[in-house]
This record gives C-alpha cells, sequence and structure tokens, in this order.
C-alpha cells in the first residue's frame, strides 16, 4: 500500500484479569532482500518491520523480533491479561529507524 | 498440422492435471454472523451444472482468512480507501463524499457491473466509472487501472455490495458484448493452445499441478492473492492467465478484457459479491 | 541445446550422486550449523529437550507467500521459530511478559519450499524446549 499504516483488535471493555485476544497488522512490503529488481537485475535492499511491542500501561506485555520470512503486512496475534483500566500501546519498529504506533483503551470492569 | 497442435496441447493439459474430489467440506462462509452464499444453481441452458465461487476450492487456511475483516489483510486497503473518499482532489476540491455521501451509498453498484455506458459507448467496469467521476466531477489525474489507489477503492465499492447477488443486464447493447466476451472465453490461445474453458469449465475441481482449479469467477475481485502478497484487479488475473498458456495478453482496460468481464460475470450471475475476497 | 527426458534425468540422477558424495566428506552441513548456532544462542548453550510445545501450521500450504502459523508453549519466557529450508532460519521470537494471557502467538510466515519448522521456547528455569512440524509448499499451476 502506499503508505505504512498499522491496525489492531482490541476488545473495548475485558473483566478484571480476563485474558483477551488481540489481533496486530501492519501494512508493509517486508522487503527481504532476497529480490532483484526484474528490470536491472540489481538487489532489492532489506526493509523491515523487524520489532513489534505491545505494553499495557507501561508495563511491557508482548514483543516479537522479526526476520524476513514473516510475510508482507506482517499480522500478530497474542493473548494478553487485563488486570486494570488501562492503555494497551503498540510499537513497530522499522529497519530505517520509523518506529509506527498506536494506542487502544481498555476499560476493566 | 493446427490438428496435431492441438493434440499435443490436450495431451500437455492431460499431463498436468490430475483427478481430485472437490475440497468441499461444507464450509459455510460466514462473515461477521453474515452468511454469504458461495454457490447457486445454474439455470438449464447454462454451461455449468452449478456456479461455485474459487472460495469453496481453496484450504481451509485461506478460506478463514477472509472469514474475519480483520484478519483479510484486504482490509489494509479498505482503510486507505476510506481516507481517499474523504479526501478533496482535482480542481473542484471535492471529495467523493461531497457528492456521495457514505460509501454504502454505492451498495449494489459492483453487482450491476460491467454496465453499458452511453458516453462511453461501452460497457462500463468498476475502474472506468471511478475514472470518470475522478476526471468530471473532482477534475483531477485519472487512477492507473493497477495502482494501490484504484485497487483500495474497488475494494471499498465492492464491499458495499458484499453479499448482494451479481445481477448484471445482459441484454440491449450489452449482448454483443457479452457474446464477444464468449467466443474469447472459447478461443484457444497461446503456445500451450488453451481456451478459459479447457480449464474453467471443462476441469474445474481437478489439480493443476499443485494448483485446485476453480471455475474462474470474478465474484471476489479485487482479491488480495497471497501470491501476490497484494490486491489485484480482474484484469490482472485475465492477463496472468494468458501469460501462463504463453499467449501475448490483453491490456489492462482494452474492449477484449471487458467483453470477457462482461461475460465472466454473467457467467456467475447469482453468486454473491465476495469482495474484498482471499484467494492463493 | 536440446535436453532429451532421458538426458536431462541422467543430469538429475548424476547430481544427486555428486550430492551424496558431499555428504560423506563433509558430514556438517552449512545450513546446519547456522540452525544449530541460533539456537545455542537463543538457549545460552541449554541443548532443549521434549516438553509442552506446539506448533499449528497447515500441512499444505497452498502458497509459501502466506504460511498462517502458531506456537504454544505453557509457561515458556520466549518462543523462537525457525524456517530449516529458508535462505535464512531465524523467522520470529517472541517474548513474553507477566501480563501474557498465554504463552502463545500466531503470525503469518513465509516459506521457500517443503520444510520442517521448529520452535524452540526457553523456559524460566533456563531450560529450553523444542519441537518441529513438516509444511508442505506446493507449486501453483497457474502463476497468473
Amino acid at each position: 500500500m502506499a503508505k505504512v499504516k498499522p491496525r489492531v483488535k482490541v476488545p473495548k471493555t475485558a473483566s478484571v484479569n480476563e485474558v483477551v485476544t488481540i489481533k496486530t497488522l501492519i501494512s508493509h512490503p517486508m522487503e527481504s532482500g532476497q529480490r532483484k529488481d526484474s528490470k536491472t537485475g540489481e538487489a532489492i535492499p532489506r526493509k523491515i518491520i523487524n520489532k513489534f511491542a505491545a505494553s499495557f500501561n507501561g508495563e511491557p506485555v508482548f514483543m516479537a523480533n522479526m526476520e524476513p520470512s514473516v510475510s508482507a503486512n506482517p499480522y500478530i496475534e497474542f493473548q494478553m491479561r487485563v488486570p486494570e483500566t488501562g492503555v494497551v500501546r503498540f510499537e513497530w519498529t522499522d529497519d530505517d529507524g520509523s518506529v509506527y504506533d498506536l494506542e487502544k483503551t481498555i476499560t476493566a470492569a | 498440422m493446427k490438428r496435431t497442435v492441438s493434440l499435443l496441447a490436450g495431451g500437455l493439459l492431460g499431463g498436468m492435471l490430475c483427478t481430485a474430489a472437490l475440497a468441499d467440506d461444507g464450509r459455510e462462509l460466514v462473515i461477521d454472523g453474515e452468511t454469504i452464499a458461495t454457490t447457486t444453481a445454474a439455470a438449464d441452458d447454462h454451461p455449468l451444472s452449478e456456479i461455485i465461487s474459487g472460495w469453496r476450492f481453496r484450504s481451509a487456511e485461506t478460506q478463514t482468512l477472509q472469514m474475519d475483516d480483520f484478519e483479510n489483510p484486504a482490509f489494509v486497503a479498505i482503510e486507505y480507501a476510506e481516507e481517499l473518499w474523504e479526501e478533496p482532489a482535482g480542481t473542484s476540491s471535492k471529495s467523493c463524499a461531497d457528492c456521495h455521501g457514505s460509501f454504502d451509498s454505492l451498495a449494489g453498484l459492483r453487482a450491476e457491473l460491467p454496465r453499458w455506458n452511453e458516453e462511453m459507448g461501452k460497457p462500463a467496469t468498476l475502474e472506468m466509472l471511478i475514472n470518470a467521476s475522478i476526471e468530471k466531477h473532482q477534475g483531477a489525474e485519472p487512477w492507473k487501472w493497477e495502482s494501490p489507489e484504484m485497487l483500495a477503492m474497488t475494494a471499498l465499492i465492492g464491499l458495499a455490495s458484499r453479499g448482494m447477488p451479481v445481477a448484471l443486464k445482459t441484454d440491449g447493447p450489452m449482448a454483443d458484448w457479452i457474446k464477444k466476451g464468449e467466443e474469447l472465453y472459447y478461443t484457444r490461445v497461446g503456445q500451450l493452445d488453451l481456451a478459459c474453458a479447457n480449464c474453467h469449465e471443462d476441469n474445474y475441481g481437478n489439480m493443476i499441478r499443485a494448483d485446485h482449479l476453480s471455475q474462474g469467477q470474478v465474484n471476489g475481485f479485487p482479491v488480495y492473492r497471497l501470491k501476490w502478497g497484494g490486491l489485484g484487479s480482474i484484469h490482472r488475473r485475465f492477463k496472468g492467465c494468458m501469460d501462463q498458456v504463453r499467449a501475448t495478453p490483453y491490456t489492462r482496460g482494452s474492449d477484449e478484457f471487458i467483453a470477457l468481464e462482461a461475460y465472466v460475470a454473467a457467467r456467475g450471475m447469482g453468486l454473491s459479491v465476495e469482495t474484498p475476497s482471499v484467494r492463493n | 541445446m536440446t535436453v532429451t527426458r532421458r538426458e536431462a534425468l541422467g543430469l538429475a540422477v548424476g547430481s544427486v550422486a555428486a550430492l551424496t558424495t558431499l555428504r560423506f566428506t563433509e558430514p556438517a552441513f552449512a545450513a546446519g550449523d547456522a540452525l544449530q548456532d541460533a539456537i545455542m544462542e537463543f538457549t545460552g548453550g541449554a541443548q532443549p529437550g521434549d516438553g509442552d510445545i506446539t506448533i499449528g501450521a497447515p500441512e499444505i500450504a497452498e502458497n509459501g507467500n502466506t504460511v498462517p502459523i502458531e506456537v504454544s508453549a505453557p509457561g515458556a519466557a520466549s518462543i523462537m521459530l525457525l524456517a530449516t529450508g529458508n535462505p535464512s532460519p531465524g523467522v520470529a521470537t517472541f517474548h513474553f511478559s507477566a501480563l501474557s494471557g498465554a504463552q502463545e502467538a500466531k503470525t503469518r510466515i513465509r516459506l521457500a519450499k517443503t520444510q520442517d519448522i521448529i520452535a524452540v521456547a526457553k523456559m524460566p528455569d533456563g531450560s529450553a524446549i523444542t519441537t518441529k512440524r513438516s509444511v508442505k509448499v506446493t507449486i501453483g499451476g497457474c502463476g497468473g
């Protein structure tokens, strides 16, 4: 896609200590560094999302280091325990140093 | 000589194909609690005995990707199109939303396409209608057929018709175009000397090497193909098929592909719009 | 140059024979080393054994570009996923915390060919467990 865009699916509410499923996806070509330009024959340099991290009210929840074997538009799904009402923060780190982020609030009842 | 070549190609196709039962485990395509019909009965004079969506020919894993709008990777493009929808463009500084309101107002459009367009003097596909609107009402540069913008917008407008039965008009001036498309569908082309019908009518449900041949229906386009790692148009798929049989493909947006799209859409009449679908 | 079917077969058999000879002269594969190194670096030297660790993946992937995969290892601190037949074996490493609801994750990966997927989990006590699963990658008939 034209630009890098993160998406997440997080429940808006949960009961205290409930375990919820969190789905994430970011639009990104995950250029592996293995491909060659079909016209020039030159290697296309690697450019991937190499790290994904999720935190809750500043506490780490889940982290993934990624290699070029992860598919384009990387999808990650994980489980989180909701101890209280708070904000889940998601960060994706690109090889070029850019960090894409998103925040979602979960209300614990 | 011609006969020999056909026989040879026939043997080649025969060699690549092996019979396999339709991988039909009786699964239903349910998205957000809504069931989308993936088969429909064919009329008595229809060349197919039953009309079947490409979704039914895919493995359970690929099918699953289409059953949840978050897991469906095409929805990244849908979100992009929602932004484009609101973005003012061109000399008019109007956005799509300024005239159309919500994209939902275009529900039903995708199901009726291609549709005769008097001004164009030919059937209009969704790509052609979008560009006509961009040029006429926004006064902006049209999008390329396979551009990220066009793919995203055709996906979004198609989504508005998801679940609705394909119901294009086949009479009046459309009749000639559909007839032309039918001729193309049954004409053998390329070094492998194969027509669309040889694979998608005579051999759907069989394996062509490791691929499960579908009926080649177009009700889910633009489609997110795992192979492409992104969305692609109907005409890109047509071109891919022609490349595979080693024919010189027509170009996207050509009269030939418009006619073929009209005919293939008409063959799939009654099948639900699945846009944006996921295939392998 | 025209190569007949018979000649092509002969060539193929020849190459297999050459490879087999190589096996004897060079018992350790370079790829195998890279794999072993990656595992040892991850576990800090602990040799992984059997345990409660599972990989969920299709038996046959319709397209190697996007293969849905899930790993689970109850109680693990982290799980590393390796694809033995890819140009480099590393795929992803998942790290869990006290707020992880379960020590499991799902993602979608690229597989260059039919191969074994290996998962290694590092446990909080420093031990490691592993499992593997074979995934067949098909070659489509219609690239399109």
